[in-house]
């Protein structure tokens, strides 16, 4: 009865203050402007079943494909335990599943003993990857403190939570196996369920057993708890944390842009400009519309994450910085200071900044910083060659490309910045109708040339 | 000028009561670049053999806005865009052809927002018709049995996914088509794409021309083909830095079904 009162409190503790933080990660990326990505609903769909469900980009690259299937099927299913763990602790029962499955449940515990050795085996290869192996992508300049520490403290949560479930089992089958008068002269009662098998994987683990019941008890008590408190504990680390992609990959794939990859956007407000410019009826000395005076006029591209749209800010906080991104940029592979991981991380820790500015502050409060300059420097978004790779490789479908378009936008257009010899293509475009110093009048001469 | 390519306007033909079937978008280095310029021909002649009715803009053709917009500038994009909706517009236009990834992607996607819709073919696109369609032939030219290597333009390949028609092509002049390691929707950028063609590259360790330059020499190949010409001029770049001009050939896909053609 205690014990159900504690257990209600820790997960309803736990639940509250991840649903809080939650709610200022929603409120942080509706900082960004308005897009509309509620078209085309059945693609959308199709979109994120295949690609967050089906993983189907992860196959890129076979073995962290497969290693990361282990651990996402396992943390998926198993998630199954959680719930008849969710529902023992609530009502004081044990293996309540049990009562409801018959036979079948010492299937079904078989395969979540299973899966959770793949996700062992998986965290484990993954750790090798990045500590003895060292890919270079987990060693990127961007990859270093809490960047590096946070991959490493995930792979060792999920590691320690998946042996505790195994432990708890082990313990618990020695206890299921004892007879039910010894049980019950113990005042262990609850554990005769007549469930006298062996589970796949934690028979293997018996032997490191007490044989003495109350012993068995209280490991089988510790892990169990140790299990449900780890998990509430890991919940409340994700917001904080990369991993929060195995929540965001969903919707982030479902509002994905579904357009080609390098077709850009029109800027609307660059339109209506430009119409008026072609309209020999306008008059660029009319007052404005009623109400428009005190209007502040829209920024052209982007300066701050404000700037972005909240799609490009829900990119940021999906991002698991796996660097998959950064491994095929050319302008990476070939030295330039432009990675696009960095991209995404800047613009979430910037964007994390300005909310928690808005916390402290209040919402009009202006820290004086900005994404661009501050974060993220001229020099990484002009070594961009919007190829695409980056929005190709992401397992999660982020457009990093649009953020250093966004930027570029803001540095030529509000601030006439940029590379001289760009400029000069400028004027030969206005001029000339070409990048070159050509007249338009010689652009047939090829012709009898 | 061994044979005399017919280009006529859409002026010309329009004063003559006549109207293309497709409009052909010779783009900015496709007029003025002398190495692109080959191709517009090639493509031309191609275009000619098969009897195709198009036209060009000639001087009436400017800038699709498409460096300025991936620069930044999207005034000046949609300045461009706004004055070439117009002319196309104007001459009723509902079929373009261009030898360029990025007019390609600009018109084709960018394009219908402001106004102008047309349906847009890369030219490996419409060559391949032809070959399927047997308004053109191919049976030999020196390329011939000759390895050849093709390069993905991004803005073709990863931006748009057109992938097979350029290798149906190749395909067609029974030729040893051998993938680089990097190819299709993992293909490397040549470098030139977001109007780098137009500046010096940012600080690095090495060019990305090269790099990708190497991709090629890895295949052995006798060709190196693509469909851009920003491509090509990166491409031949990178193999003068490795003296191998005299190995390794860059074309376009169009250059070498004209060849193959005898054209």
């Amino acid at each position: 009865m205690i014990s159900s009162v504690i257990f209600i409190i820790i997960l309803a503790a736990g639940i509250y203050v991840f649903a809080k933080k939650v709610g200022v990660i929603r409120r942080n990326i509706l900082l960004g402007k308005d897009i509309d990505r509620s078209d085309r609903k059945d693609e959308r769909w199709k979109t994120m079943a295949r690609v967050a469900m089906g993983q189907s980009k992860m196959s890129a690259r076979p073995v962290a494909g497969l290693l990361h299937l282990f651990v996402y099927v396992g943390f998926i299913l198993i998630n199954i335990e959680v719930l008849e763990i969710i529902l023992d602790g609530i009502f004081g029962t044990h293996r309540l599943f049990h009562s409801v499955l018959g036979d079948f449940y010492f299937m079904i515990i078989n395969f979540f003993e299973v899966l959770a050795v793949l996700v062992i085996v998986g965290v484990t290869v993954f750790w090798i990857r990045r500590m003895v192996v060292k890919i270079p992508r987990f060693w990127s300049k961007e990859m270093k403190g809490w960047a590096k520490n946070d991959a490493l403290y995930i792979l060792y949560i999920e590691f320690v939570l998946m042996s505790a479930l195994l432990i708890m089992n082990a313990a618990d089958q020695v206890l299921m196996a004892t007879p039910v008068d010894q049980l019950e002269a113990a005042g262990l009662s609850k554990y005769a369920l007549g469930l006298d098998g062996k589970f796949a994987v934690s028979q293997f683990l018996t032997g490191l057993m007490p044989e003495n019941l109350d012993a068995l008890h209280y490991i089988e008590r510790g892990a169990w708890w140790f299990h449900i408190i780890g998990i509430m504990l890991f919940l409340n680390y994700l917001p904080y944390s990369k991993h929060f992609h195995i929540i965001l990959a969903f919707p982030n794939t479902f509002y994905a842009k579904l357009e080609p990859k390098t077709e850009l956007n029109n800027l609307e407000s660059v339109t209506k400009e430009v119409e008026m410019m072609f309209d020999p009826s306008a008059d660029p000395y009319a007052a404005p519309p009623a109400g428009a005076e005190d209007a502040v006029p829209e920024r052209f591209g982007a300066k701050d994450v404000q700037d972005l749209n909240w799609k490009q800010l829900m990119d940021s906080y999906t991002c698991t910085e796996c660097g998959r991104c950064t491994s095929v940029c050319p302008a990476n592979l070939t030295g330039k200071l432009l990675s696009p991981r960095k991209i995404m991380m800047d613009t979430r820790d910037r964007l994390e900044e300005v909310g928690q500015n808005i916390d402290k502050n209040g919402a009009d409060y202006d820290d004086g910083k900005s994404l661009l300059n501050d974060y993220i420097k001229p020099e990484e978004l002009w070594a961009c060659t919007t190829c695409n790779a980056c929005t190709e490789a992401c397992p999660v479908l982020i457009d990093p490309a649009s953020i250093i378009i966004d930027l570029r936008r803001y540095l030529v257009m509000e601030e006439s910045q940029g590379p001289s010899e760009l400029n000069a293509v400028y004027t030969n475009i206005e001029n000339n109708g070409a990048p070159w110093q050509f007249a338009q009048a010689d652009r047939l001469n090829w012709k009898d040339e | 000028m061994e044979n005399k390519i017919k280009v006529p306007t859409m002026a010309e033909m329009t004063a003559s009561g006549e109207t293309p079937d497709v409009l052909f978008w010779v783009g900015c280095a496709g007029s003025f670049d002398d190495r692109a310029k080959k191709i517009t021909k090639a493509f031309v002649k191609i275009l000619n053999k098969a009897d195709i009715k198009f036209a060009v803009l000639g001087t009436e053709e400017a800038c699709s806005g498409d460096p300025a917009k991936r620069a930044g500038n999207e005034f000046l994009f949609q300045m461009q865009a706004m004055m070439n909706i117009q002319v196309m517009n104007g001459y009723n236009v509902t079929r373009v052809v261009t030898t360029c990834p990025h007019c390609f992607n600009t018109l084709k996607n960018e394009y219908p927002k402001l106004g102008g819709k047309y349906e847009v073919l890369h030219h490996t696109e419409l060559i391949n018709n032809l070959l399927e369609a047997g308004k053109i032939t191919v049976e030999g030219g020196e390329f011939k049995g000759k390895k050849i290597t093709y390069h993905d333009p991004c803005y073709l390949g990863r931006g748009n996914d057109v992938y097979e028609a350029p290798r149906e092509v190749l395909g067609k002049i029974d030729t040893a088509l051998v993938e680089m390691a990097r190819s299709r929707r993992n293909s490397l950028c040549c470098g030139a794409g977001g109007a780098q063609m137009f500046k010096e590259a940012e600080k690095g360790d090495k060019e990305i021309f090269v790099e990708r330059t190497e991709d090629v020499l890895k295949t052995n190949a006798n060709v190196v083909a693509t469909g851009c010409a920003f491509c090509n001029t990166m491409l031949t770049d990178g193999v003068k830095r490795f003296n191998k001009e005299d190995e390794i050939e860059v074309l376009d896909v169009a250059e070498l079904i004209a060849n193959a053609a005898d054209l």
